[in-house]
């Protein structure tokens, strides 16, 4: 399949710290993955695992007075890691975009949504205010908003949730970027216009061959969205594996506790499996596995370090005991 | 037995613009509640859920239509009368810091409801209080933090807590665990189960989220810009949608399954939901029904009793909609 294509972005042991009043803290450790031409690779964790900043970090936009990057996140050649912040202005937007989950945090409110279009175009591509605008309107029927014409020149609060979500994937996609990272895009919406969404993304990937990282906390949305996903906990990845592989027989019992805690996949009435415990904070990370204080399978060994092991060619799992244990996956 | 809830053509308006516009959130809305049931409401953003909500826990007077509860009308009742019958009726919201006072110590916070009703000694409403937020599982160290010590399902622990010690009948969960993690949610969902066997609870619960709804509600009622569109049993609504907007919201959940066991065809509906302040003539999901036809634009669909305990209003219901597997 794709596994013989070159990586288009090589993610090596990124390690994401924070200035804190308490001290540094890392929030993230070892975070290593590859996202290959038109692949789309999902990040499902609990809320505060690590995969926001992961996605800013990519594009440089975590608080530079605040953070730390270490490792390297190599594209084009290039260590992105290493880039001045005018080289990667010029890698974001174009080259890779970003879109995340309340579109009013990325739109500017005093800009009519065609004027943010236009000026992504100029900024990347040089072309002239009547151009920039026709191609403003062509992006906006190409996400579905109806009458593009007279959208074009509205301002954001004029459009509804879902509307505001289709203009910010316009402004991401105008310039055809190689990656889209979509943070969360459909977390506030209804399921309806989730769905509309979703397929809006994945008929645009699948057409302009955009690879796409799609982070979320929802692991019904990766499965209709994604190729790959990628597990986190706590800071670090657990499992990276195809999809279908990960939810049929998860290998890392973190993988499998998400899945069954879904109301979905149990008998109605009947008591969710659920795990016990909460994400510890970055600021006192347990050593050995990060799992093991909610894991039921844990062993005394497993307060060594864990390794992210190789399960087979296309998968990964940092647990010791990833082939022995039988874990329960979407279906039980 | 007397339904604990009793709604009949419930309406509720509100005027905006300086009184030139009505936004008609709940629009005739008509169902009985059962004891100890859990009655689960779904529906997209604006259709009306919350304000359906309100209106049950009376924190909203019906502009139009009756609601009883406990086969009595609670507007009818005396001061006195309509403050003990209110209590019975409690709600928790989706924002676990809506309700707690970031500078009240979590025990405090939890003892308010009592205090202000003035009932027993202040040792003994404390001890109340820490005695119900163990029961939801938040151990008596936890009584002396403040909000901010404590994560998002704690808090709505506390939440359900401060509800619990006024010992109701019915609760209103509006959307309580949309803003948690899965694992927290799936505690969250246990605990709730629990609480009712415990204390013969009734539920009205509200959530956008069909998964959460058809494993936790005996019932469940779709609405759609201010209007029931199909009621009946969780299993049956779940399996054998009688009306195309049900159809479309179940299958547009995005299922955790892998691609061979999904079932491949997903209906995206078209467009959003029109505003409450102009609904669509005749049938108001027709502007976005796949199955619409010219009667569903000149005349309103009537709610009828399809099958024994199903409910529905559409012209074409149960003959348009093709049941679902998986
Ligand atoms: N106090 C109010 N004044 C005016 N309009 C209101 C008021 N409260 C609610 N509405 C409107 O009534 C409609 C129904 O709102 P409601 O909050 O009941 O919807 P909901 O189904 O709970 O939505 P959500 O899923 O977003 O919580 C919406 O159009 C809303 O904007
Ligand atoms: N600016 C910041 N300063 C300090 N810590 C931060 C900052 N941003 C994020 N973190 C911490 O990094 C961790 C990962 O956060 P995040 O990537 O947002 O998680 P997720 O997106 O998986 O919910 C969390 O512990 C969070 O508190
Ligand atoms: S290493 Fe041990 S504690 Fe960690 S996930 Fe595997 S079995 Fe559980
Ligand atoms: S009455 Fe007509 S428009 Fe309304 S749901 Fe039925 S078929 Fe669709
Ligand atoms: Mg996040
Ligand atoms: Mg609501």
């Amino acid at each position: 399949m794709t596994a013989d294509k070159q990586p288009l972005l090589d993610v090596r042991g990124l390690g994401i710290f924070f200035r804190t009043e308490a001290g540094e803290v890392q929030a993230t450790r070892d975070v290593s993955f590859q996202l290959r031409p038109g692949e789309r690779l999902g990040i499902v964790g609990e809320s505060g695992c690590g995969k926001t900043v992961t996605g800013l970090s990519i594009l440089g936009l975590l608080p530079r007075a605040q953070s730390r990057v270490e490792g390297q996140v190599l594209f084009e050649g290039r260590d992105l890691l290493t880039l001045s912040p005018r080289q990667l202005r010029a890698v974001r937007g174009r080259r890779i975009s970003m879109i995340f989950q309340e579109p009013m945090s990325a739109l500017d409110p005093v800009f009519t949504i065609g004027q943010q279009i236009g000026e992504t175009l100029r900024a990347h591509r040089g072309i002239g205010k009547k151009e920039a605008r026709e191609r403003a309107v062509e992006a906006l029927a190409q996400v579905g908003i109806p009458l593009p014409s007279r959208r074009v020149d509205e301002y954001p609060h004029q459009l509804s949730g879902g509307m505001r979500q289709r203009a910010m994937i316009a402004i991401a996609l105008v310039c055809e970027p190689q990656i889209l990272i979509a943070d969360e895009p459909t977390t506030a919406l209804d399921v309806t216009i989730q769905a509309q969404i979703i397929d809006l993304l994945f008929d645009l990937s699948a057409r302009t061959g955009t690879a796409l990282l799609f982070i979320t906390h929802d692991l019904g949305v990766i499965a209709e969205t994604c190729t790959r996903m990628l597990t986190m906990y706590a800071g670090e990845v657990v499992e990276d594996s195809p999809v279908d592989a990960a939810l049929e027989r998860p290998r890392h019992p973190y993988t499998s506790g998400l899945l069954r805690s879904i109301p979905r996949l149990s008998k109605r009435k009947t008591v969710l499996p659920s795990i016990a415990g909460r994400v510890p904070s970055p600021a006192d990370m347990p050593t050995g596995c990060r799992f093991r204080a909610r894991c039921v399978h844990g062993l005394a060994e497993c307060e060594a370090r864990q390794d992210l092991l190789d399960v087979s060619l296309d998968r990964r799992a940092r647990c010791m005991r990833q082939a022995e244990l039988t874990l329960p996956g979407a279906i039980a | 037995m007397t339904s604990i809830v009793e709604a009949k053509d419930l309406r509720v308006h509100f005027s905006t613009s300086g009184g030139a516009e009505t936004v008609k959130a709940v629009d005739g809305v008509s169902f009985a509640m059962n004891r100890g049931e859990t009655f689960g409401v779904i529906g997209e953003s604006g259709s009306g859920k919350s304000t359906l909500g309100r209106a049950v826990v009376c924190l909203l007077k019906p502009t139009a239509g009756a609601i009883r509860l406990d086969d009595a009308d609670p507007y009818a009742l005396s001061g006195a009368a309509f403050r003990k019958n209110r209590r019975d009726y409690q709600i928790v919201f989706q924002d676990p810091n809506a309700a707690l006072n970031p500078r009240m110590r979590i025990r405090d916070s939890v003892r308010e409801p009592l205090d202000i009703l003035g009932e027993g000694t202040r040792a003994e409403r404390n001890a109340r209080a820490v005695a119900v937020l163990d029961r939801v599982g938040l151990r008596a160290e936890f009584a002396e933090r403040y909000p901010h010590e404590l994560s998002g399902g704690q808090k709505q622990r506390v939440n359900i807590a401060r509800v619990l010690t006024l010992r109701p009948k019915l609760v209103v969960c509006d959307e309580v665990v949309a803003a948690l993690d899965v694992s927290i949610q799936a505690d969250m969902l246990n605990l709730f189960a629990d609480l009712q066997r415990e204390f013969g609870l009734t539920y009205l619960f509200i959530t956008h989220d069909l998964g959460v709804v058809s494993h936790i509600s005996d019932r469940v009622a779709v609405m759609y810009l201010g209007k029931f569109m199909e009621m009946g049993g969780a299993d049956d609504i779940a399996e054998r949608p009688l009306h195309p907007y049900t159809e479309a919201l179940l299958s547009a959940e995005p299922v955790p399954l892998p691609s061979h066991l999904r079932s491949g065809q997903r209906i995206v509906l078209q467009g959003e939901i029109p505003s409450p302040i102009s609904p669509p003539s005749g049938c108001r999901f027709r502007t976005r029904c796949p199955f619409a036809e010219d009667i569903c634009a000149s005349s309103e669909p009537e709610w009828r009793e399809l099958e024994p305990g199903r409910y529905v209003a559409c012209h074409f219901a149960g003959q348009v909609t093709k049941g679902r597997k998986s």
